[in-house]
């Protein structure tokens, strides 16, 4: 399937969703057997996506400094998240902290 | 003028976030013009989708040749929140017209959503409510479709020594560290993260697909022991 269909498809999906109770189902309240997943999409999403982009370097697992940066950058990175919450501060130290380990390495 | 001040009150609500939304919207266009995607589809997906999370993914998976089916269903459920969304704000809409309700949701965003259903509390005017959530979600949109534009156009000057894919995951970081509000959703994370570890040589890049939905299984199995 070409690319563009992929992303018209997803599109659609995500407005089917968007609309679902609000345009379809009226009034009737999410039952909570549905409710109660929907709760952990965002940790278990976001943690799929970080965990592998940090820890692996070239397919294979790599947490040393300068085998792979990528991986201290971000242990750093998830600590400005942590105490300051501003998404700014956690690119500029992030990628702050990866150039300087780069030009070390 | 009651409509215009609704309007501009949902503008105003949603300022402060915008600080967070156009870097993100910077890199997803930087990142989406960098790779085999393409600055063209990058951008046409902003107006398409209109979900950074979901766009960045996609953008990933497509890069990386995987199947599209694992793309559209690794994209929706990393939007299935959108549902919880709509629930909730079904009846706040019931009574808006037609032509509102299918709108409303096509612009409907994790912010525009915080922001409004706070508001609907102490503001309870149905013209009141429509205006404000108008106002809040064009001012996300149109943020959000500037900045992936101008991420586009800058992307393709940007030289790839610098690294500059680094800042997706950092953006999930970002948005991932809130998101650990208790021990269920901790644990989410925790089983969620490790078996798309574990599971990346998985073919189809369905890796990502299988660690979603396990640690999904996982924030409710511990949910339901801990109550």
């Amino acid at each position: 399937m070409n690319d563009w269909l992929v992303v018209v498809v997803i599109g659609l999906g995500t407005y089917a969703m968007r609309l679902s109770f609000i345009g379809l189902l009226g009034t009737r309240p999410m039952p909570i057997w549905a409710q109660r997943p929907l709760r952990f999409v965002a940790p278990a999403v976001l943690a799929a996506l970080v965990v592998p982009a940090v820890t692996l370097s070239d397919g294979a697992m790599d947490v040393t400094p300068l085998g792979n940066p990528r991986f201290l950058a971000a242990v750093a990175a998830a600590l400005v998240a942590w105490r300051l919450k501003n998404v700014a501060g956690v690119i500029v130290v992030g990628m702050g902290l990866l150039w300087a380990l780069q030009a070390l390495g | 003028m009651p409509v215009r001040s609704a309007l501009f009150d949902g503008v105003r609500s949603v300022l402060p976030l915008l600080i967070g939304v156009a870097p993100f919207g910077l890199i997803f266009g930087v990142t989406a013009a960098a790779s085999a995607v393409g600055g063209g589809l990058g951008y046409a997906s902003s107006l398409i989708i209109f979900a950074g999370a979901a766009q960045l993914a996609t953008v990933q998976l497509l890069t990386a040749g995987s199947a599209a089916a694992v793309v559209i269903a690794t994209a929706l459920v990393i939007n299935a929140r959108h549902l919880m969304y709509s629930a909730a704000l079904a009846p706040h809409f019931r009574d808006f017209p037609t032509r509102w309700r299918l709108v409303l949701p096509y612009i409907l965003t994790d912010q525009a959503f915080a922001v409004s259903i706070s508001r609907y509390d102490t503001d309870t005017d149905p013209v009141y409510k429509r205006w404000f959530f108008l106002g809040g979600a064009i001012a996300l949109w149109t943020t959000w479709q500037a900045t992936s534009v101008a991420g586009v156009v800058l992307g393709a000057s940007i030289p790839e020594s610098w690294s500059l894919d680094f800042a997706i995951p950092l953006v999930f970081l970002a948005l991932l560290v809130p998101a650990l509000k208790d021990r269920p959703s901790v644990v989410a994370a925790v089983v969620g993260g490790l078996v798309a570890l574990l599971a990346h040589n998985v073919s189809y890049n369905l890796g990502l697909l299988i660690g979603a939905l396990l640690g999904i299984a996982a924030g409710v199995v511990t949910e339901r022991v801990a109550t």
